[in-house]
């Protein structure tokens, strides 16, 4: 049965949470915080490197987070099961007087929260009054729909959406914010603090589980490294920053934590620097995040002023759905805050450090590269919906930046990971096409699905990737064609839990990848142009279609890998190890994390249910829906509608995965086994029967040409790689051009041809910022090291000759020094890393005092300078 | 008169006081200049003091101004006189004992 | 002097008496900089400090103005001279006062000089400011001795007495580092 509820006045109710762990939650990160500095100091001398400080510290952490968590769920069933004759409803300040308890079933609607849609108000009130008497924990759903945006035909597009539970009075539990003013300025308190919520919890739980397994995994998998403290040193720097990340109560603390991670990110990418590759990726990743980096600062100053001087998370989302900000500031800065997502969460076009981080160790890919930091970007839009929510009109339209940039990631990332012949390569580009799906879940409005999938997508992606790992630590190497097949007879746990990894990433039911999907399609809405009726925040046919194109790509490529990697004939075994005969299976210290997440990727699908799923009764299904979504009542989140489960939607995509995984299984399995056991093409295949294959298979082994257009290196030449660029600029700038339209309500061509310029220009400084930074990291030297040398020359030769001349140099060695100096911590390497950086900077040490007063006064007056043009 | 008028006039000595230190070779030229730059301070100091009346607090913290800057004279040139003892030379381009 | 004297034709002398002496003082100050003579540079100083003297009497700062001559032109500058006489610098002109390449020197000048005049007039603008800022000393007495010691004997003696320790210290500190062994 399905019915339409408009939450009405009771939805206006939210109960303070309290309890030890959600105020006290600066605990878990300060825990890991503390592991660090312990290892860093101590871990050289203990008798397992620190490894055991690591362990002990995040199973400590992962317990507490538990707790935490069990006292969110315990919190939320209190307030569900409120009356106004038991508890204390806070009458949220964000919203009106209405919100009077003893008055909830006669009031009427509130009609100055929602925009436009008085008359659908009454009509849901209605429709509320006939709802039934079971009284029901399930919350209060709400149905808004004005969402910010007056477009009249929208409105009345969604209210033929039903989101039906039986109508409640239950509050909602607000978020537990324990806050500290750290120090105020011109009358700006600025706070520390933690806000936890049940997104918070969820992550908690997912990045310290992760964490722990990887923890355990990693004392096997890098045992021996030369650098074994360091590398669990910043697996706990790692975590702590995370779990900073995840519990932060204002966007100050959110930027504190991005970077933390970025830094750790860069450092374990690095972690084998001794290789020149290796160092390129991490300053490669790092660079490409700056570029993101500078959108974040840029959003977050923008909304700190939109939001009237406010830096609390809470706060700006309410400023922002109240209406009180301004929705061009909103919409801005969510724009600005989407190119930081872009970069973190390797989002097209900034994704493609996400590859090249592969260059790190295993273990770390899996944690940080697959399951927690890359999702700090899908947390960020998360945490801050209301701003996204209403600054780019999410569900006042059918398209907007956040679905369209998520969509054509998702796509690019699973074309791509066709063609990689590395095992971790292939798994980076589902990756990059799993977190698309997780931003095109969010722009359409599916905010549940879209952390329920970071959820399941956390577990299994985490069990491939270890999985990868246990495979390579047999064979010693990460491609598939030349060092892998036929290794289920090798290794048959590994094979067991990276099959459950793949299918659950696939999408097949009932394993978590499948409900999580399927959730995310239904969101799009779009279903419901095919069934004649609209769903959910609006219809987003076209993102509905791409990302069923997407799951099908996704089925076919795991099957290629499962073939490649653990069917047909072993084709390794020529390297010259004298130790290695035949690969054998991993030690219990990386097959029991490998079991659990597999375990953990069989059910946990189950968490969310779909609502009336075989008959169970309420208190089974939509479990993660309940206790992690925030109602609106909280004040800080928007009112969206969820979409209803259509069986014929998940038949329908069960069968195209299913019609996908039997076309690769008949490729490789069939066609390419009968051709050799040891074959991993056909040979005359599709792609040299046909030119346009061959082509189109070109362009995808060069990556879309997109690292090209970055270095302006072969084979595409500077010329070419402007074209590319100006061609992504314009599609960017379109993209851009329908969200001003949507967002602002501009005339339609105006706002595209704005749209382009400002994408062409937008697109042309990142462009230019990473070829510069590349050219810094010797990446790439031309056009920019010619431009930097005339100036050297010509400008600033006299002034700052020796900084010139030895920038290169300095680049060096601090990151010789600096970085890996500092990364040794002990007393040694630092005692060590200063002589060393002092041998370079000796160079600048001239001796003489006037240089150095030159330098002095040249550095004061540009402060100064800065300061007088700033204030 | 403006305060204007003095603010700039105090501007440019402390710019060309600032130059001297940068470029001159001999110590006693270099203190010299910064002479040039104590005064630049003080009259800074003395025309705000005239522009919102309060004269004296101004006043007094331009004599301590000039005592202090006596003091300065006096051991910079003992230590110009040392330097020069020591090597015969007071060309700071050539007294680079901090060179590491 | 009584505010009678303000009038249009005194704040025009004013005026005028400025740019002269400040135009004299910028003058002598870039020859105080530039020029190979130590000794004509340590002259060149004194020109300055006593222009420096003169505009303290146009604000009505007597007392300063005189301080300043007995002071600067009295005692700094005879140290100036015996410090150039001490170290045998050659009567006349001389080479390598300055170092080779002073462009970085000029670049740094001009860069303070721009980020300081962009400052004032910025200042000048403040939304407080009528876009003036008149000091009318005239239209007040100058301060007398008198006043100025009764500020520094009563309200700031406690820094005044430090300033008497400084100096005591540099004059022991001065004869300490000078003195041959």
């Amino acid at each position: 049965m399905s019915t339409t509820y408009l939450a009405t006045e009771a939805s206006n109710l939210a109960v303070e949470a309290s309890g030890f762990f959600l105020e006290n939650v600066w605990i878990i990160p300060a825990i890991m915080a503390a592991s660090f500095v312990v290892i860093l100091g101590f871990g050289k001398r203990m008798p397992r490197g620190g490894s055991e400080v690591g362990i002990a510290a995040v199973a400590v952490c992962f317990v507490l987070a538990l707790l935490t968590a069990g006292q969110w769920i315990g919190q939320v069933n209190e307030a569900a099961a409120c009356t106004p004759e038991t508890c204390d409803y806070i009458v949220d300040e964000h919203h009106d007087a209405e919100a009077d308890a003893d008055e909830h079933h006669d009031a009427e609607a509130d009609a100055d929260e929602h925009h436009d849609a008085e008359a659908d108000a009454d009509e849901h009130h209605d429709a509320e009054a006939d709802a039934d008497e079971h009284h029901d924990e399930e919350g209060a759903f709400q149905v808004d729909t004005g969402v910010g945006s007056s477009d009249g035909e929208s409105a009345s597009a969604l209210t033929a959406f039903t989101e039906a539970e039986e109508g409640s009075t239950a509050a909602a539990a607000k978020a537990v914010v324990s806050e500290r003013t750290w120090w105020s300025n011109g009358g700006i308190n600025f706070t520390v603090g933690t806000m936890v919520d049940g997104l918070t919890v969820t992550l908690l739980v997912v990045v310290t589980l992760v964490s722990l397994l990887v923890h355990i995994y990693s004392t096997d998998y890098v045992a021996g490294d030369r650098r074994f403290t360091h590398y669990f040193g910043f697996l706990s720097l790692f975590t702590a920053a995370m779990l900073f990340f995840v519990t932060s109560a204002n966007v100050l603390q959110m930027i504190v934590g991005w970077e933390l991670v970025g830094v750790c990110s860069f450092a374990l990418i690095g972690h084998w620097w001794e290789e020149q590759p290796n160092s390129d990726a991490a300053l490669k990743a790092f660079l490409t995040n700056r570029v993101g980096d500078i959108g974040l600062l840029i959003g977050m100053i923008v909304l700190f002023f939109a939001s009237d001087e406010k830096w609390g998370i809470i706060e700006i989302n309410a400023g922002a759905i109240e209406g009180t900000t301004s929705h061009t500031l909103l919409l801005i800065a969510s724009l600005c805050l989407l190119a930081a997502v872009m970069s973190k969460s390797g989002q097209f076009f900034l994704h493609t450090w996400l590859p090249d981080a592969m260059a790190g160790p295993t273990p770390v890919s899996a944690l940080i590269h697959a399951a927690t930091m890359v999702v700090a970007g899908v947390y960020l839009i998360a945490r801050l919906y209301g701003v996204f929510f209403h600054g780019l009109s999410i569900g006042g339209s059918s398209i907007n930046a956040l679905a369209v940039i998520g969509a054509v990631t998702t796509l690019v990332g699973a074309s791509l990971a066709f063609v990689q012949d590395d095992i971790k390569k292939v798994l980076a580009y589902s990756t990059i096409s799993q977190l698309g799906y997780m931003t095109l879940a969010l722009g359409v409005g599916a905010w549940t699905a879209a952390v329920f999938h970071l959820t399941t997508h956390a577990l299994f992606k985490a069990c491939l990737f270890l999985g990868a790992g246990s495979v390579s630590h047999a064979v010693h190497s990460f491609d598939m064609k030349k060092d892998m097949g036929g290794m289920r007879k090798f290794m048959p746990t590994t094979y067991k839990t990276f099959l459950i990894g793949s299918i659950a990433l696939a999408g097949l039911p009932p394993l978590a990848g499948f409900w999580s999907k399927d959730e995310i399609l239904a969101g799009t809405g779009g279903w419901g142009f095919f069934e004649g009726e609209s769903h959910a925040n609006g219809a987003y046919t076209i993102m509905l279609v791409m990302g069923m194109i997407t799951a099908a790509m996704t089925a076919a490529y795991m099957t290629r890998v499962m073939y490649l990697t653990f069917f047909g004939e072993f084709r390794g075994g020529h390297h010259d190890d004298a130790h290695h005969g035949d690969p054998h299976e991993s030690g219990p210290r990386i097959l029991w994390p490998l079991r659990i997440l597999a375990g953990l990727a069989v059910v946990a699908g189950l968490m969310n249910l779909p609502k009336g799923f075989l008959g169970l009764p309420s208190g089974w299904t939509l479990r993660f829906e309940h206790y992690v979504e925030p109602l609106a009542a909280t004040g800080y989140f928007p009112k969206i509608s969820h979409a209803d489960p259509s069986w014929s939607l998940a038949i329908f995509s069960t069968l195209v995965v299913a019609s996908a995984v039997g076309v690769a299984y008949y490729y490789y399995f069939v066609r390419v086994n009968a051709q050799s056991p040891s074959a991993t093409e056909l040979v005359n295949g599709p792609t040299e029967r046909s030119r346009l294959l061959k082509a189109g298979h070109t362009m995808l082994k060069n990556r879309y040409y997109l690292d090209h257009i970055y270095d302006g290196g072969e084979p595409v030449g500077a010329a070419g790689a402007n074209a590319m660029g100006t061609i992504f600029g314009a599609a960017a700038g379109l993209t851009l051009g329908f969200s001003l339209d949507n967002g602002l309500n501009q005339p339609f061509w105006p706002s595209v041809m704005w749209g382009v310029i400002l994408g062409l220009t937008i697109f042309t400084i990142v462009t230019a910022a990473l070829r510069t930074g590349m050219g810094i990291a010797s990446v790439v030297k031309q056009p920019m090291a010619n431009a930097a040398n005339w100036v050297h020359e010509n400008v600033i030769d006299a002034a700052v000759d020796e900084v010139g001349k030895n920038s290169v140099k300095t680049a060096d060695a601090l990151y010789k020094y600096i970085d890996q100096g500092v990364i040794d911590g002990s007393v040694n390497a630092a005692g060590r890393g200063s002589q060393g950086a002092g041998g370079e900077l000796r160079r600048w040490s001239t001796g003489k005092v006037q240089q150095y007063a030159t330098v002095m006064f040249a550095g004061a007056t540009l402060l100064a300078g800065l300061l007088i043009i700033v204030i | 008169m403006y305060l204007v008028q003095f603010l700039i006039l105090s501007s440019v000595l402390f710019c060309i006081g600032v130059y001297g230190v940068l470029a001159r070779r001999n110590a006693v030229l270099v203190l010299m200049s910064i002479e040039l730059i104590l005064n630049a301070v003080n009259i800074n100091l003395i025309a705000f003091g005239a522009f919102n009346g309060a004269a004296i607090p101004a006043e007094v913290f331009a004599l301590f101004i000039i005592a202090v800057a006596a003091a300065e004279v006096g051991v910079g040139l003992a230590l110009v006189l040392t330097i020069y003892r020591n090597s015969k030379n007071i060309d700071l381009h050539q007294v680079d004992l901090l060179k590491g | 002097m009584t505010a009678t004297l303000a009038t249009a034709e005194t704040v025009v002398a004013q005026n005028v008496f400025f740019y002269l002496i400040a135009a004299v003082m910028v003058i002598a100050a870039l020859r105080v900089v530039t020029t190979s003579n130590m000794v004509h540079a340590a002259l060149y100083l004194v020109v300055v400090l006593a222009g420096v003297a003169a505009q303290f009497i146009l604000l009505g700062a007597e007392f300063v103005g005189v301080t300043q001559v007995l002071v600067y032109i009295g005692a700094v500058i005879v140290l100036f001279l015996f410090g150039i006489m001490l170290t045998r610098a050659k009567v006349g002109a001389e080479d390598g006062l300055s170092h080779d390449n002073v462009v970085p020197a000029i670049l740094t000048a001009v860069l303070l000089l721009l980020v300081m005049g962009f400052a004032v007039v910025d200042f000048a603008k403040a939304p407080w400011s009528d876009g003036t800022l008149v000091i009318d000393a005239l239209d007040r007495a100058p301060t007398t001795v008198e006043q100025v010691s009764d500020s520094i004997f009563s309200t700031y003696i406690v820094a005044f007495e430090a300033i008497s320790v400084l100096l005591l210290a540099a004059l022991i500190g001065a004869i300490v580092v000078a003195r041959k062994e």
